[in-house]
């Protein structure tokens, strides 16, 4: 049975990251680097993150990393998620991180991750190739060129695409296996077209045109290491959206408790209780599959594919439900831009579209399952 | 300190060589769960065998105090028990009211007399309970209970009528809600009393479900003399050990939806019936779809409950999660046989006969509209979590 209940040192990263996040990256932060000069993120903010070892949680110590663990990170991730950080700490942290863990080779590994975990050097991610996230092999190729390869192919959906160092690329090989390679920003042939999606966030589309690149590891491995990487991004999406639901249904259970209609608080209204004690034990239950992901990636658990796609679509749902109640129970103030909860719900559908919305894992978890 | 792996190798060992082959097996019916009693009805020679094993260890009510008949265990180890019978699919030794509802109760407000007089037997399976609460007008409602108990010196005089109460006539003992006070707040004067149910006065007539089963009774209590030794904790306090009472039969409730061997695989166990397609996927793509939300679902309130167990504190119940569960569990579990019933077709909703199991499966979804009435109804619960979790007023 997983481990579901945080250990001593785990609560005290958790706390020390939501102190973290309230403080240093406020829904304000992303306010303001929305209406600011269009940086992605806040450099102060991610120094400090890095100086926090947040980066490196899931890097191990002789990488010059944390060694926290996946239940940490993900408690670090949820932080993150009930302020809308909009850090490159899942890109770069999480995504990029567990790449080269996952696939690199020594020299790699040496090489990369003591700048990852020092937050100097920031990763991409770039695996899909339609709108949809869609479970299937790219048609991104890599041919050998010279001592390396080159790639030719286009990538949609890249989260920190426009401004990552370093891009982890999916792509088939000659011989139809799926490779991961590493392509450096500014490479020849590689063009980037920044899209701003909903949350304000920063994800790129990336066309390839024989763009030089090397191979992450061994070239005939990729699948597998992209499996367990994209399980390892899901998990941990989902950490972030329990904290997007969570926050969201916080602000919205306050603001019932302080808006007044007809003579008493809208609180004490029957009809609002329901929805908000069903909204409750939804997110509660999101949170037990959550950490069952993320213990089971730290322990190694059988059948973890499956249990990840669980997390993933219950925390998709219930942070949709969370956000929608949200808006709806705020009447008419829900709608402005002044509240915070209309960011929540712009947050909650990108992050639960990214590498498989709920109907994505619903679906591959019952394949999983044997029907 | 005893080491926990020490425990589970000797609990694993013990169960392998005591639970018999046959108690591994899912339960598949009515018959398959034993309740123990004066007048036990037991299936077979095994399901009597692993309720003696059981009780002699003290593993009927692991966690009680050993000198009351219980197994003395720690929190941490009867986790690891639990862990170890399901690793084997053992079935539980004994299904009883006594030591999901009352028996805490006893145990934390009972006087010394009465511990020793029933917990052995509770833990022994030898007396069967039956919970006394719901009135024609008391339902949600329950602290609005008007059946009278009159102060006789040594006894009370009971005359009334309960409703709802499961299994009354098979019943040996009840514990019963009974006003002795008219004053004040209606909460204020309930009492819970203990009296076994040959007491001259006391009529079960059993009610039929639309199941076909008649597994509850209208009560009635006429001059039912009830001796006051029998009073649990204090007088006019049984509305605080009533809602104790109420989070065990919960959280006893809630397990339904957590059973792993019971509803496990809903989605496999479904391809029969509705076929597969070239990719061995359930040929009902909208409700493979329904399959995979539940069974998502499931498995997120199975980890929950789980998790609540975790956090508690030694012997305190899953505490604020106890509605949350209720709430959750039954509805999942409503879910679940209208998806098992729409997988088989016409087969789910045979009633009699020899195809499709005679009708099992229909009455058991039947059956399970019950779940979020019976313990208090889910609207009761959501507005329980509403105001004592969520501090909504
Ligand atoms: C199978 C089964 C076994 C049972 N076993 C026992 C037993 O052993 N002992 C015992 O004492 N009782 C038992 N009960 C009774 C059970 O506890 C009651 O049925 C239950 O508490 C509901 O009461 P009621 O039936 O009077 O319904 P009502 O209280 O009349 O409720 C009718 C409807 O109104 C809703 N409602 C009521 N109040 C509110 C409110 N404040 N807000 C919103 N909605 C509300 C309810 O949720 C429900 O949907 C059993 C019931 C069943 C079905």
């Amino acid at each position: 049975m997983a481990t579901l209940v945080l250990d001593d040192e785990q609560k005290m990263l958790r706390e020390a990251a939501m102190r973290f996040m309230a403080e240093k990256a406020p829904v304000a932060q992303l306010r303001a680097l929305r209406d600011g000069e269009g940086d992605a993120f806040d450099a102060p903010t991610w120094a400090a993150m890095a100086e926090m070892g947040f980066p490196g949680a899931l890097i191990p110590e002789e990488h010059g990393g944390a060694g926290f663990g996946h239940v940490a990170m993900g408690q670090i991730m949820e932080a993150g998620g009930r302020t809308l950080a909009a850090s490159p700490l899942f890109a770069t942290g999480v995504a990029g991180a567990s790449a080269v863990m996952l696939a690199g080779s020594d020299a790699q590994k040496a090489e990369l991750l003591p700048k990852i975990a020092a937050g100097e050097l920031l990763c991409a991610l770039a695996v899909d190739e339609s709108v949809r996230h869609t479970g299937k092999a790219p048609a991104t190729t890599a041919a050998p060129s010279g001592d390396g390869f080159a790639i030719t192919g286009a990538k949609s959906n890249v989260a920190d695409g426009s401004i990552a160092g370093l891009i982890v690329v999916s792509a088939a090989t000659p011989d139809g296996a799926t490779g991961l390679f590493l392509v450096e920003a500014g490479a020849s042939g590689l063009e980037v077209e920044p899209v701003e999606m909903a949350d304000s966030r920063a994800t790129a589309i990336l066309r390839f045109e024989a763009t030089p690149a090397r191979a992450l590891g061994e070239v005939g491995q990729g699948a597998e290491a992209l499996a367990r990487l994209l399980d390892i991004c899901n998990a941990h999406l989902a950490a972030e959206l329990i904290g997007v639901a969570g926050k969201a249904f916080e602000d919205t259970l306050a603001y019932v408790q302080e808006r007044r209609q007809f003579g008493v608080t809208i609180a004490s209204f029957q009809a609002i209780q329901h929805r908000a004690a069903h909204l409750f034990g939804e997110i509660e239950q999101a949170r037990s599959l959550v950490l069952a992901a993320l213990s089971g990636l730290d322990e190694g658990v059988e059948g973890l594919p499956r249990l990840v796609s669980a997390a993933k679509a219950k925390a998709a749902a219930v942070a949709d439900l969370a956000t929608n109640e949200g808006v709806q129970l705020h009447g008419g103030v829900g709608m402005t831009d002044a509240f915070d909860i209309g960011l929540f719900m712009k947050r909650a559908r990108p992050a639960a579209q990214l590498f498989g919305d709920e109907r994505f894992h619903a679906n591959r978890f019952a394949s999983l399952s044997g029907y | 300190m005893f080491d926990l792996e020490d425990f589970r190798a000797e609990t694993r060992a013990w169960l392998e060589e005591n639970c018999p082959a046959s108690m591994r097996e899912p339960v598949r019916s009515e018959k398959d769960i034993c309740w123990g009693g004066r007048n036990a009805e037991f299936k077979n020679d095994d399901q009597r065998l692993w309720l003696e094993r059981m009780a002699e260890k003290g593993w009927t009510a692991p966690t009680w105090p050993e000198q009351y008949g219980g197994g003395g265990l720690s929190p941490e180890q009867a986790k690891v028990l639990r862990e170890e019978m399901a690793r084997i699919n053992a079935r539980e030794p004994l299904k009883s009211f006594g030591i999901s509802m009352v028996g805490p109760a006893i145990i934390k407000w009972g006087s010394e007399e009465l511990k020793q007089q029933h917990l052995p037997k509770i833990c022994r399976g030898e007396i069967r309970w039956c919970q006394g609460y719901s009135e024609p007008g008391a339902g949600s409602d329950l602290a609005a209970l008007q059946t009278k108990a009159e102060d006789k010196g040594d006894h009370y005089l009971i005359n009334g009528q309960k409703i709802w109460t499961s299994y009354a006539h098979k019943a040996d003992w009840i514990f019963c809600l009974v006003r002795t006070s008219w004053e004040g707040k209606k909460q204020e004067g309930i009492t819970l009393i203990l009296f076994d149910m040959e007491t001259p006065g006391v009529e079960a007539r059993p009610i039929r479900l639309i199941s076909g089963a008649s597994v509850f009774c209208e009560t009635f209590f006429t001059d039912v003399k009830a001796d006051k030794t029998q009073v649990v904790g204090e007088v006019n306090k049984g509305w605080t050990y009533a809602k104790y009472i109420l989070t065990h039969e919960r959280e006893m409730v809630s397990a339904i939806g957590g059973d792993a061997s019971a509803v496990d695989a809903l989605g496999v166990q479904s391809l029969d019936a509705v076929g597969a397609d070239e990719q061995g996927r359930l040929d009902d793509p909208v409700l493979r779809a329904d399959i995979a939300r539940w069974e998502i679902d499931q498995l997120g309130f199975r980890l929950t409950l789980e998790r609540a167990k975790d956090e508690a504190k030694a012997g305190e119940g899953v505490g604020h999660y106890s509605a949350l569960l209720k709430y959750a569990g039954t509805e999942l579990n409503k879910r679940r046989l209208e998806l098992k019933v729409a997988a088989e077709g016409m087969g789910g909703l045979a009633w009699e006969g020899q195809a499709w199991k005679g009708g099992a499966l229909a009455k058991e979804w039947l059956r399970s509209k019950a779940n979020s009435i019976e313990g208090g109804t889910s609207e009761v619960q959501l507005g329980i979590i509403a105001k004592n979790v969520l501090g909504m007023k």
